[in-house]
């Protein structure tokens, strides 16, 4: 797979360490009422779809940064990639 | 029809006449009592040890596709009980004592061959690991050995016992562990559990649960609705789609794993053989192909097949085991999509709906657990009990911190 990185352009997908699914960017507060409840979901369950799927991918072999890559599980086409610290900025994350 | 020798020369001299299909293709039914989602290994053991352990009528299996083309059919078949945790060993046991009659109990043949599996050892860490695993084995009953570098060289003498970064310094080694002809266990299953009256729908999908107050009460599928009185799911892979139906989310990412199978040489590889220093595996079948496999491809995937680095970075492992591997031709490769649980060990559970069982989350390495899975998936739907050798496999592990991570890896489905 070839993953068309924003600032560098097309890498081989090797270059690369996947994470997972991209909801891990919304870490839930950990000083919630039911935080308990809320890092349990977030840490163990997954929704693992067939079909479209945006996820963290981290550029270990080139750049070092995250990104957040839209692929399709069942084709393994990627159909969007974006800095993931943009993705976290544009959900008030970020600084 | 019993299958024996005798029938074998019976059949030879009236010209192979009498032979009837191993099961039946029958219609479904308006309800079943039990109903069982998948026709993988599991699905089919489940359903042969409801109808002739647990004495439970009115079963049916339903399968999408046809019986073993899932996983059960896609594996490189190695059967082992080399666990080391409380929650994991006594259950693989469990299931290679299973292994060890089943032929004999549902009157196939499954080839099912102890020739030994030898996880190989490379640095003095980890012949300590080893030995402590082994202790652990042989503490719940099972067999292992811990060999000398001699002791390999004897039973393996072209491997590259000298190699330059992972010198192989000894193995541990499961007599027992072996392979099973993988298609003929879905196959015997699926006969001996039909025999007993067990129903085998294939080409039918499930598409839905049907779930009122709390209870299901069948599922919907492609040939309509099927009513229940219980449901178990067993469907590997495709877990998550299918437990999305009934609106849960599962500790579950699903991954693909790629195998493969070289041209037929002569015998070369006695047993099963495992390097460990990076991850490659090999047996030899008795068609004569080097049957062999290593990682999983990494990334989310329901595509049953992978990409090139994987391809590459077993065949690395393998020359740096076994450098005769490289004068040798690939036929076939392929890849099957797994359930891979946040621990790494699989789950047998009931779900918060009442009537609805779940057997999923096995990683690569479900084949193994076919037996000892069926049986104690059969036990929990026929009983409402988990069966005592797999009382550590539930859902609320997670939060109740009791997770069962043999490698140590945390919450990364990709690293198990
Ligand atoms: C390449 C590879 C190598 C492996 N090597 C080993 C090994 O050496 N040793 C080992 O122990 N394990 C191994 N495994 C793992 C093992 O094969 C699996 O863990 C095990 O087979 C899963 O259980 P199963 O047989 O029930 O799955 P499957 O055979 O996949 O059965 C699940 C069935 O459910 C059906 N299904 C899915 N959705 C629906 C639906 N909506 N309605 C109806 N039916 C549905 C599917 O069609 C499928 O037939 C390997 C796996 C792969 C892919």
């Amino acid at each position: 797979m070839i993953i068309n990185h924003p600032l560098l352009g097309p890498c081989d997908a090797q270059e690369f360490t996947y994470k997972g699914d991209a909801r891990l960017i919304a870490r839930p507060d950990g000083m919630s009422e039911n935080a308990e409840a809320a890092f349990h979901d977030y840490l163990y369950l997954r929704d693992n779809p067939a079909g479209v799927h945006r996820e963290l991918w981290f550029h270990e072999q080139g750049d070092r940064s995250w990104l957040v890559v839209t692929r399709n599980t069942v084709t393994h086409e990627i159909t969007k990639v974006e800095l993931a610290r943009d993705v976290a900025r544009n959900m008030g994350r970020s600084a | 029809m019993r299958y024996s020798g005798f029938r074998i020369l019976k059949e030879a001299l009236t010209g192979h006449k009498g032979w009837q299909p191993a099961w039946r293709d029958p219609d479904p039914q308006p309800h079943y009592d039990i109903v069982i989602v998948g026709g993988g290994g599991h699905g089919l053991a489940t359903a042969y040890y409801l109808a002739k352990e647990f004495r439970q009528h009115r079963i049916a299996v339903i399968e999408k596709g046809w019986i073993g083309g899932g996983n059960v059919g896609r594996n490189t078949t190695i059967i082992r009980s080399n666990y080391m945790l409380d929650g994991n060993e006594p259950f693989y046991e469990f299931s290679l004592k299973l292994w060890e009659g089943l032929e004999q109990d549902f009157n196939y043949n499954a080839m099912v061959s102890q020739r030994g599996i030898l996880n190989l050892i490379h640095s003095d860490a980890q012949r300590d690991a080893f030995i402590r695993r082994g202790n652990a084995m042989i503490l719940n009953g099972a067999d292992a050995e811990l060999l000398s570098r001699e002791d390999v060289r004897r039973e393996y003498p072209f491997l590259d016992f000298d190699n330059a970064r992972f010198p192989i310094k000894g193995g541990l080694a499961q007599r027992r562990g072996g392979t099973v002809r993988h298609d003929a266990v879905a196959w015997g299953y699926a006969r001996g559990a039909d025999s007993r009256g067990v129903d085998i729908i294939q080409n039918c999908e499930v598409t839905g649960f049907r779930i009122e107050n709390g209870t299901c009460l069948g599922v919907e599928t492609s040939r309509g609705f099927i009513g229940a009185g219980k449901v178990g799911v067993a469907v590997a892979g495709n877990s998550s789609r299918v437990m999305a139906m009934a609106g849960m989310r599962l500790p579950i990412e699903s991954h693909v794993l790629q195998a493969f199978v070289s041209e037929g040489l002569k015998p070369v590889l006695p047993g099963v053989i495992t390097f460990g220093a990076g991850h490659f595996y090999c047996s030899q079948s008795d068609k004569g192909g080097l049957v062999f496999g290593g990682d999983i491809d990494g990334y989310n995937s329901y595509a049953q097949r992978g990409n090139l680095p994987v391809i590459e970075d077993v065949a690395e492992g393998g020359m740096a085991l076994f450098p005769g591997l490289g004068r040798v031709r690939l036929l076939r490769l392929w890849g099957g999509i797994m359930d891979m649980s946040m621990d790494g060990s699989p789950i047998i559970d009931r779900t918060h709906i009442d009537g609805l069982y779940f057997n999923g989350g096995w990683c690569y390495g479900g084949f193994k657990a076919t037996p000892a899975s069926g049986w104690c998936f059969a036990h929990l739907l026929a009983t409402d009990q988990p069966h005592k050798t797999a009382t550590a496999y539930r859902f609320d592990r997670f939060e109740r911190g009791r997770m069962i991570d043999e490698k140590g890896m945390g919450a990364q489905p990709n690293l198990h």
